[in-house]
């Protein structure tokens, strides 16, 4: 009964000219989205740019497996030591979640996607 | 809205159906005239509740349904969402991101957490079959925080 989560890849180029990954989730983030989410994280091989965003623009719905999701993928990223996470287009509520949480503390949290690459 | 109102939704013990609950809760808390940030709190916690019962009160089992009761009383919405489990003894530890993210600690387990922290009161009874429920309380007069 779950809705299905869908995750897209592309690129952009940073305000400072880097290459940045960028993966858009849409649907809901919940545990039933743990093989998309990871799977496109896992997907990501050795072209892909080190700076990775996650795009929550489209995202309609997020439970707490769903951020465990996401502190997952962030364990995965610490442990390869080469690659950084950035987040953007939570809602104001789920900013306020994620931030209570802590994931803002190993993930930067921006509103949108040109405020995001500005930072990197 | 008249004080006093009740409604009542049964949802099957399978994830995703917490949305439902959440949707009543955000009706229920819109006709309340409560303000859009609140309802958001108020959805996140019902939905976390509603998944507690469906994954460790009912195990589940798709025999069993999640009940949620959602009163108006005062300037208060108060939602009761009842399982056939035994009930929570004590509330786990918050989380600790750190130890997450060192690999020390489950990522998952922060419902309970998200629950307490997103409405003004939340309280754990234990029960027999049928009888264990949390009851989550958000108040009107709160608005300004």
């Amino acid at each position: 009964m779950q809705a299905t989560t869908k995750v897209t890849q592309r690129t952009a180029t940073s305000a400072s000219g880097s290459a940045v990954g960028i993966l858009a989730l849409s649907g809901d983030i919940s545990s039933a989205s743990k093989d998309a989410i990871l799977g496109a994280y896992q997907a990501l091989d050795g072209t892909t740019p080190a700076k990775v965003l996650l795009d929550f623009t489209s995202v309609d719905y997020i439970n707490s497996s769903g951020i465990a999701i996401v502190i997952q993928m962030l364990l995965e990223a610490s442990k390869s030591g080469s690659r950084t996470i950035a987040i953007f287009g939570l809602s104001p509520h789920f900013q306020k979640v994620f931030t209570m949480v802590g994931i803002n503390k190993y993930a930067a949290l921006h509103g949108n996607e040109a405020a995001a690459l500005a930072s990197l | 809205m008249k004080n006093g109102s009740s409604v009542y939704v049964h949802i099957p013990s399978e994830l995703g159906f917490e949305k439902v609950a959440m949707s009543t809760a955000s009706s229920m808390a819109t006709l309340m005239g409560f303000s859009p940030d609140r309802i958001e709190d108020l959805k996140t916690a019902v939905a976390e509740a509603c998944i507690n019962a469906i994954e460790h009160g009912n195990q589940l089992n798709s025999s069993l349904s999640v009940g949620v009761v959602l009163s108006t009383n005062d300037d208060q919405l108060e939602v009761k969402v009842i399982d056939d489990g035994a009930g929570i003894a004590a509330a786990p530890a918050a989380p600790d991101i750190d130890r997450k993210m060192h690999g020390e600690e489950d990522p998952r387990g922060m419902g309970m957490f998200l629950i307490q922290a997103l409405v003004d009161e939340a309280e754990w009874h234990q029960g027999p079959p049928g009888k264990s429920f949390v009851r989550l309380v958000i108040k009107l007069n709160k608005e300004s925080q």
